[in-house]
């Protein structure tokens, strides 16, 4: 495998607060290669949003990375100045958000934004930028690109001005995108297409892809791997189809179990019983443990690396080579 | 009909003013303006069983919910309840506590200030159900243990529970007066999908246990189709198809339904490439002429522009009714898929 | 015993404790606060008691200052009065009028809030194009206003008597579009929350929903805005005393004080009209400041 664009290593974000500090990210390592689509799954609050924002640079305030590293393309970008971290953003991560209307400025029109971006990052003239703010235009299948380039935020539907964003996130060629439920604010038809354009142009691009969301089939249509989080920590990693047909962690096979089907119907859809941990009594040991139907001791007390196991990475101790036997056949 | 329906839509329409305010609008020369958000429905629920009705958004499918417990009059057309004029029935305490409703935001559904025994027991104490503190404590509780949460849990505040918890908190107000219709706007979506399951296992569960009839409301539909009996689709306030849900997930007629399945995600189909409809959802303020659908729809010819479609039974699945001409006329390609 | 505790752990105790304005603020306007209220029990003299007043003692300076006795630490006006006890009993009487009307304002303010917040249309119409015309006086003028009109209906000696209550209506009446304002808009969105809903598809009535759903979520905001009102509704009574219209001389104010005090500025006693001045600041001062930081302390946003 080539040398991975991005490299999280063992990164800790911690919010500190006055009843102690809250590690919202614990230990958190991930690579994604050169034009790899790396797809972020888990629950309300399990920091897969919080991991994007560590990357881009955009944690809120007290939140602060308290340990580990963030490299890209072998340059540490996790301490950088807010200045450094504002070049790098844009520039060699773009970043797509869930609300267009956090990223576009309602006062400039969409070409006024894609030149402004493309002249900060790229080194052309004005009139090469308009050319080719048009191009991303109509790249991203807006109609009548040459018209609409003056045209404001508002005066797009929805869909659209979630195309515009994903131009604007592209346009100065960034190497990594990170795209935080970039269609969960769209319609279902709407939603399909904005997902195939995404695809579509990173791909074209060879821009690798950070995909966060909780809908996992816009993960299983669109990502290469997906890492599974829960409680700020990756339950389990590994190739796409293998998380989603074969979960080797129970965590990750309980939640692709309880998505209900749309191919047929059945009486009883499985469930996860109780809910994820607040970050303030996360219990010793795995995270998942009171709600896992495997645990055994060790599991309450030792927190699980994450270990190979049959064709992912999971952190569970049902995978530990090291441990009898007859504890790992589930 | 082979059972009574508990609640049924006829030609329901509600429309909104959407007007700027007097002023500005004389000011402006504006005419005024009407969002038909349900422009014409009709539907019937069988007692015990659940109709859906999904959609995307603005397509008006939240209104019909409201409409279907009098939250809001009806602009045209009428709501019944039990064979009785909605607003008529809603009169009567006895009728009235038969209607519930669950909703969509487990965080804006329940008052942050009430403690949970008190959010429960507000319709047990409104319909005088049970009399005395000592058998209003008891009620509630056993509604907390029937929705899976314990009594003690009735001490305690809303913020205190995660949104599942919420959720089985306003089901228990919801079932607290005893009700046979249950009209659940979008009351999973808010949630993660683990808990997702959950919710719709108990929902289920309490249907077959107590006989209840819902109203279900979803924009998910894997999820219509674990719950429904019936499924209508809602495009810009018209029901565009309403079929038994077997019938309309294997069989989906109307070209609005079947662009929809195609562009949901699933999980069976990783890595294929999908055909997306084009376009967007018009505003429903100025909605096309005809069949609403028709600047997306691919069957579309002069006819689907100029005349709005009727819901009638469809040639080949005879308990679908869908509202398409190129289906009527047999342009939909439907006898071709079902013999290859 | 727990009660306390927990309330002294509790966030926003934690966020008093952390804040210096707000402790400082908390003692000042306690200590006027209960100098004011306590006045009767711990002013060294009366100074309604014109019997215990000795021309002999007027003109006294403070006690720091020459000829100053400890027996006056803030010295006596020409009557002879104790400076320091004519505050106290004048900020009771400030205290009483802005409590009361605040009190007032806020009632008002929050049953019309309600009432158009909740109805919403026609008659939310009429009651905020009401609130908006009153708007762009300035409060004074509205006071005054009221004021005179009540000095021009009613008997003098009846003016008298009543004089304080017409105070706290003149100025309550023009302080209400503020509270209206607040609860209309917070009613305007807890209307459309799904917890009104559901109360509202059981059967349950305006008033009720309005009562016992929608106030308690509007508290909050009605409390710092109470607290800042509070403040602003000393001053307007000060101001309205000290142009001469508000309270009547046999029932002093800190605004009668200074405005009784400015008379001597200028001959030199200055401690008449400075000392109540310097009160009337501490006084409002410190509650303002207690509600800027309620406000920001409520807000969970700018935590």
């Amino acid at each position: 495998m080539a040398a991975p664009l991005l490299e999280v290593r063992d990164l800790v974000v911690e919010f500190p607060g006055r009843r102690g500090t809250l590690r919202a990210l614990d230990k958190v390592s991930f690579d994604i290669a050169p034009g790899e689509v790396l797809g972020m799954v888990g629950e309300s609050g399990a920091g897969k949003s919080m991991t994007g924002a560590a990357i881009i640079g955009l944690l809120e305030p007290p939140g602060r990375i308290a340990g580990g590293s963030i490299t890209l393309a072998g340059q540490r970008i996790d301490n950088l100045s807010p200045r450094e971290i504002r070049r790098i953003r844009g520039k060699r991560i773009g970043a797509i958000f869930q609300d267009p209307l956090t990223t576009l400025n309602p006062l400039y029109t969409v070409g006024d934004q894609l030149t402004e971006t493309m002249r900060t990052h790229l080194d052309i003239d004005a009139a090469e930028a308009r050319r080719r703010a048009v191009g991303w235009l109509e790249a991203v299948g807006i109609p009548a690109a040459a018209e609409r380039i003056g045209a404001y935020p508002h005066q797009f539907s929805g869909g659209m001005r979630q195309r515009v964003v994903i131009a604007l996130a592209l346009c100065a060629e960034p190497e990594l995108v990170v795209a935080d439920e970039p269609t969960t604010a769209l319609d279902v038809s709407v939603q399909a297409q904005v997902i195939a354009l995404l695809r579509r142009l990173t791909r074209e691009k060879g821009t690798s892809v950070m995909l966060i969301t909780h809908d996992m089939g816009v993960i299983a249509e669109t990502a290469d791997r997906v890492a599974v989080m829960y409680a700020g920590r990756i339950a389990e990693i590994g190739p796409v189809k293998s998380v989603v047909k074969a979960a080797a962690h129970p965590y990750s096979a309980g939640l692709m179990a309880s998505i209900p089907p749309l191919s047929h119907r059945v009486d009883q859809l499985p469930q996860i019983d109780g809910a994820m941990p607040r970050l303030t009594a996360i219990p010793r040991g795995c995270a998942y443990n009171p709600r896992c139907p495997h645990v055994f001791d060790r599991c309450r007390e030792e927190r699980p690396e994450l270990l190979p196991a049959v064709e992912t990475r999971a952190a569970c101790w049902l995978f530990d080579s090291h441990a009898p036997r007859e504890r790992a056949h589930a | 009909m082979p059972e009574a329906a508990i609640f049924e839509a006829r030609d329901l329409s509600r429309h909104f003013d959407v007007s700027k305010p007097a002023l500005q609008r004389l000011l402006a020369r504006e005419p005024r303006r009407t969002l038909r958000a349900v422009d014409g429905v009709s539907f019937a629920i069988p007692r015990g069983t659940t109709f859906s009705l999904v959609g995307e958004s603005g397509c008006g499918k939240s209104t019909v919910a409201r409409l279907a417990v009098g939250l809001y009059a009806p602009s045209g057309g009428q709501a019944i309840f039990e064979g009785q004029e909605l607003a008529e029935a809603r009169k009567s305490v006895a009728q009235r506590r038969r209607m519930q409703m669950i909703f969509q935001d487990p965080y804006a559904s329940l008052n942050p200030r009430w403690r949970v025994s008190d959010i429960v027991g507000e319709p047990i104490r409104a319909f005088g159900i049970a009399e005395g503190g000592a058998a209003l404590r008891e009620k509630v509780g056993a509604l907390l243990r029937q929705v899976g949460l314990s009594p003690a849990d009735g001490n305690r505040f809303p913020h205190e529970f995660s949104g599942g918890q919420r959720q089985r908190i306003s089901i228990a107000r919801a079932l607290s007066s005893n009700p046979e219709f249950l009209v659940c706007d979008e009351p999973t979506s808010a949630l993660d999908v683990s808990v997702q399951a959950q919710i719709l296992n108990l929902m289920k569960g309490l249907q077959r246990e107590l006989g209840l009839t819902y109203l279900f409301i979803s924009h998910n539909l894997a999820v219509v189709r674990q719950v429904s009996d019936r499924v209508g689709v809602m495009y810009l306030g018209r029901i565009v198809e309403s079929a038994p849900a077997e019938t309309l997930f294997t069989a989906p007629r109307h070209p609005y339904t079947r662009a929809l399945m195609e562009a949901i995600p699933d999980l069976e189909m990783a890595g294929r490439e999908r055909q997306p409809v084009g376009g967007e959802v018009p505003s429903p303020i100025s909605p096309p002429s005809g069949c609403t659908f028709n600047p997306r729809c691919p069957l579309a010819n002069d006819r689907c522009r100029a005349e709005r479609p009727a819901l009638v039974a469809a040639r080949g699945t005879p308990e679908t009714l869908v509202a398409c001409h190129a289906v009527e006329e047999g342009r939909d390609g439907f006898e071709a898929r079902a013999a290859a | 015993m727990n009660a306390i505790a927990r309330a002294w752990d509790s966030d926003i105790a934690y966020a008093f404790r952390h804040s210096p304005t707000a402790v400082i603020s908390a003692i000042v306007a306690l200590v006027c606060i209960v100098g004011a209220v306590a006045a009767p029990v711990l002013a060294p003299y009366n100074p309604f008691d014109l019997a215990s007043l000795d021309l002999m003692d007027a003109f006294n300076p403070p006690a720091f200052l020459d000829e100053g006795t400890l027996a006056h630490p803030f010295g006596t006006d020409d009557q002879g009065r104790d400076v320091l006890s004519a505050i106290m009993y004048g900020a009771r009487m400030s205290l009483f009028v802005g409590v009361s009307a605040t009190a007032f304002a806020l009632l008002l303010g929050v049953l019309l809030g309600l009432m158009a917040g909740y109805a919403g249309g026609t008659v939310d119409a009429v009651l905020m194009r009401i609130a908006d015309v009153q708007l762009t006086f300035p409060n004074i003028l509205i006071a005054l206003l009221v004021d005179g009109v009540a000095r021009a209906a009613l008997p003098r000696d009846l003016h008298d008597q009543i004089a304080v209550y017409v105070v706290i209506f003149a100025i309550g009446i023009s302080d209400w579009p503020r509270f209206a304002r607040t609860v209309r808009g917070s009613a305007m969105v807890e209307r459309n929350k799904e917890y009104v809903l559901a109360a509202r598809v059981i059967g349950i009535g305006p008033a009720r929903i309005m009562l016992t759903h929608v106030l308690p979520n509007v508290l909050g905001p009605l409390l710092v805005l109470a607290t800042l009102n509070l403040g602003l509704a000393i001053i307007s009574e000060a101001t309205l005393s000290f142009l001469g219209v508000g309270l009547p001389q046999t029932q002093p104010s800190l605004g009668t004080l200074i405005r009784i005090g400015n008379d001597f500025l200028f001959s030199g006693e200055w401690w008449i009209t400075v000392f109540p001045g310097v009160a009337l600041i501490a006084m409002v001062l410190s509650v303002n400041l207690l509600g800027d930081w309620l406000r920001d302390a409520l807000n969970p946003r700018l935590r």
